[in-house]
């Protein structure tokens, strides 16, 4: 009686050694500009060839400016040179690129799944930590670096070893103004920022079944601010219904018998977790983290909390550590912090359907004065769909700059950071120090919730606005 | 590629925090490179030097007695986030060839080992005991046998690990672990044969 990780590990084992190191055979193997130049320089010096280049698809986004000059020029230097090496890395090698010119180039997670390249039952890596996206789809994905890029574009294998399982069920139903990067981050304030370590972590339940693919992968997504390297999600009518016509998905007669092989990947009745959690989707409120770890989310609802009320001293040492980083007070309600930044994107929030969502708390609001609000689309087919939806201009005319795709201001590597001291209510999903820009402070939310921060200049309960 | 480890004696530095993440260890701004090397004046630069570029001088690195140690002796969940492998070149580029902590995230021990930093799980209890002495006796050596698994303290207690059969091969033998793969070259092709009758759909071209 197999889990569904289990399933999917078996089918890809090569070869299994006596101490249970796994040869895992990988499918799909997404790589951006920044963790891919070193393992292709080191297959060229050591005279290898890329096994399979087209399994691969490289797209640039942590470098790629987001402003519309960014195809005359890239002004730094140091990001061109890598924008440009991932260009003729992927031209020699044979591998398809989505250019900074083609419609399709975008945060690779959200790229490579809108493309139908990230299939149930398949294996998929990126050199990123955030590859648990793909998991969504009822795929075993995960973040690796460099050196497995390397392993995995010669031998389009890597050495595993099999995972500890959790599930974690969400059952009941999701409350108003409630969104998968709330149901998330309870799920990470519970486990702890460790509390998925070593584990892989397969996401249940009556609110998951409910999710969208898009839904599904911001809870995947953020596995990895939990610990595991794995999310997934077991694939159902909700997943085929996603990927049924899109161009790199199966088609006709093969269509057919890749669906009847999909419904056979779900963990079986009997099967058994070396961890189980449940945490119910009908208690959980808009979440939004106070400190420098992902583990730090509240309900908005709450306060900022005393560390002097934990008993571990490292808990505490932490939070105090956090509280002078973030300037914050013990006691001050979340709703009373004003923030300057507010960022929209990300590859944890920046589909479709999250500027939807903002869009309509946005829509015949203004951006609070002395407030700099950005919405930056994932890619350029949402960047397009947006558009003729007209969700670009609810965003202008509320006041919010409508950005190029890219990773933009998650993680402080292109022009859009933070300035030391700037606070920002961001749809990211690292809130670690500097992590937006050195000196920086960063408040974890949803898109809804962002979007609320924009229009009242502080951190807001968004069932307050969109109610009143 | 893997740089050979079998046994180290060195001055140890004590970072008494938890969940230290590869954001704090190599900021993403210094990730713009296509080489693997330099980035050892970077690592923990927001805690090593000020807003004007100088040294922060109570910063255990920055601190005479520990300047230059090659263990470091940190908190659990060390190299949470990103997968940068940035931060394992950072480290072994400022001359740091082992990290003993509780516990740390995934991807970070995986890329220490692929690169020859080992990463050493010691019980909590352990490696507070280990800070407490060196933060008490700045400058202290610890000596770490991988041959063994053990961890000598300053106190010459010695501590026991674990590590895997396969990681530890290669980091004695300072493996080329590509080369290990590609002999089971076989292997792979009978199962790309296999595997594309079954589920051609996982063997379209982009």
């Amino acid at each position: 009686m197999p889990t569904l990780i289990r399933k999917i590990w078996d089918r890809h084992v090569v070869t299994e050694r006596p101490d249970g190191m796994c040869l895992l055979y990988i499918d799909r193997h997404l790589v951006h500009e920044v963790t891919s130049p070193q393992a292709f320089e080191a297959l060229r010096l050591a005279g290898r060839k890329v096994r399979r280049p087209l399994s691969l698809l490289a797209v640039p986004d942590h470098n790629v400016p987001t402003t519309a000059d960014r195809l005359e020029r890239i002004e730094d230097p140091d990001s061109r040179k890598q924008i440009e090496t991932l260009r003729e890395n992927a031209r020699e090698a044979g591998i398809t690129l989505f250019d900074m010119d083609d419609i399709r180039q975008g945060i690779v997670h959200v790229t490579g799944p809108e493309t139908g390249l990230i299939l149930p039952g398949a294996t998929a890596v990126c050199g990123d930590s955030h590859t648990s996206t793909l998991g969504a789809f009822g795929a075993v994905a995960f973040g690796i670096g460099t050196s497995e890029v390397e392993h995995a574009l010669a031998t389009q294998t890597l050495w595993q070893k099999r995972p500890r399982e959790m599930r974690i069920t969400v059952p009941g139903a999701m409350g108003f103004c409630v969104s998968a990067k709330d149901v998330i981050l309870s799920i990470i304030a519970t486990i702890g920022a460790g509390g998925g370590t070593g584990y892989a972590i397969e996401y249940a339940g009556e609110a998951v079944r409910r999710m969208s693919m898009e839904e599904r992968m911001t809870v995947c997504n953020m596995t990895i601010e939990g610990g595991g390297r794995f999310g997934i999600v077991a694939p159902d009518e909700t997943t085929f219904s996603y990927l049924s016509g899109r161009p790199a998905a199966p088609a006709a007669a093969q269509w057919e018998s890749a669906v009847a092989d999909w419904r056979t990947l779900y963990s079986d009745a009997g099967a058994t977790f070396d961890r189980e959690e449940s945490i119910d989707a009908s208690g959980i409120v808009p979440q939004v983290t106070w400190g420098t770890s992902p583990e730090d989310a509240l309900p908005v609802t709450g306060v900022v909390p005393e560390p002097g009320e934990r008993k571990d001293p490292g808990v505490r040492r932490r939070m105090e550590r956090a509280l002078r980083y973030m300037d914050l007070l013990p006691g001050t309600r979340l709703t009373d912090i004003p923030v300057d930044k507010v960022f929209i994107g990300s590859c944890t929030n920046a589909r479709i359907e999250d500027l939807r969502l903002a869009a309509n708390v946005a829509r015949g609001r203004k951006v609070a004065d002395g407030v700099t609000a950005m919405v930056v689309p994932g890619s350029g087919l949402v960047k397009r769909q947006a558009e003729a939806e007209g969700l670009d201009r609810i965003f202008l005319e509320a006041g919010f700059q409508w950005r190029l795709p890219g990773c933009s201001m998650c993680l402080g590597m292109n022009p859009d950071r933070l300035r030391p001291g700037e606070r920002c209510a961001s749809t990211s999903n690292r809130n670690y120090e500097g992590r937006q820009g050195p000196g920086g402070r960063t408040h974890l939310m949803s898109p809804m919730m962002a979007a609320a921060a924009a229009v009242t200049g502080k951190i807001t309960d968004v069932r307050e606005v969109l109610a009143g | 590629m893997i740089e050979k480890f079998s046994t180290l004696r060195a001055v140890a530095v004590p970072l008494d925090r938890d969940s230290v993440d590869t954001d704090a260890i190599l900021p993403a701004r210094f990730l713009k490179t296509i080489k693997r090397t330099g980035l050892g004046k970077n690592l923990f630069h927001a805690w090593r030097y000020d807003e004007g570029g100088k040294e922060v001088p109570d910063f255990p690195f920055n601190m005479p007695p520990y300047r230059g140690g090659k263990i470091l002796v940190t908190g659990e969940n060390f190299g949470c986030g990103s997968s940068r492998e940035h931060a394992v070149w950072a480290l072994m580029d400022y001359g740091v060839r082992v990290v003993i902590a509780p516990s740390f995230g995934d991807i970070f021990a995986n890329n220490g080992l692929k690169n020859g930093l080992l990463p050493v799980r010691l019980p909590s209890n352990a490696v507070r005991t280990l800070i407490d002495r060196l933060q008490g006796s700045p400058g202290s050596m610890i000596t770490v046998d991988l041959p063994a698994q053990t961890v000598t303290g300053p106190d010459s207690a010695v501590h026991p690990f674990d590590i895997g059969s396969f990681p530890k091969e290669c980091l004695l033998k300072g493996q080329d672990e590509i080369a290990l793969t590609l002999q089971h070259e076989d292997d792979i092709s009978w199962y790309e044969r296999d595997r594309k009758n079954k589920t051609p759909w996982l063997f379209l071209d982009l």
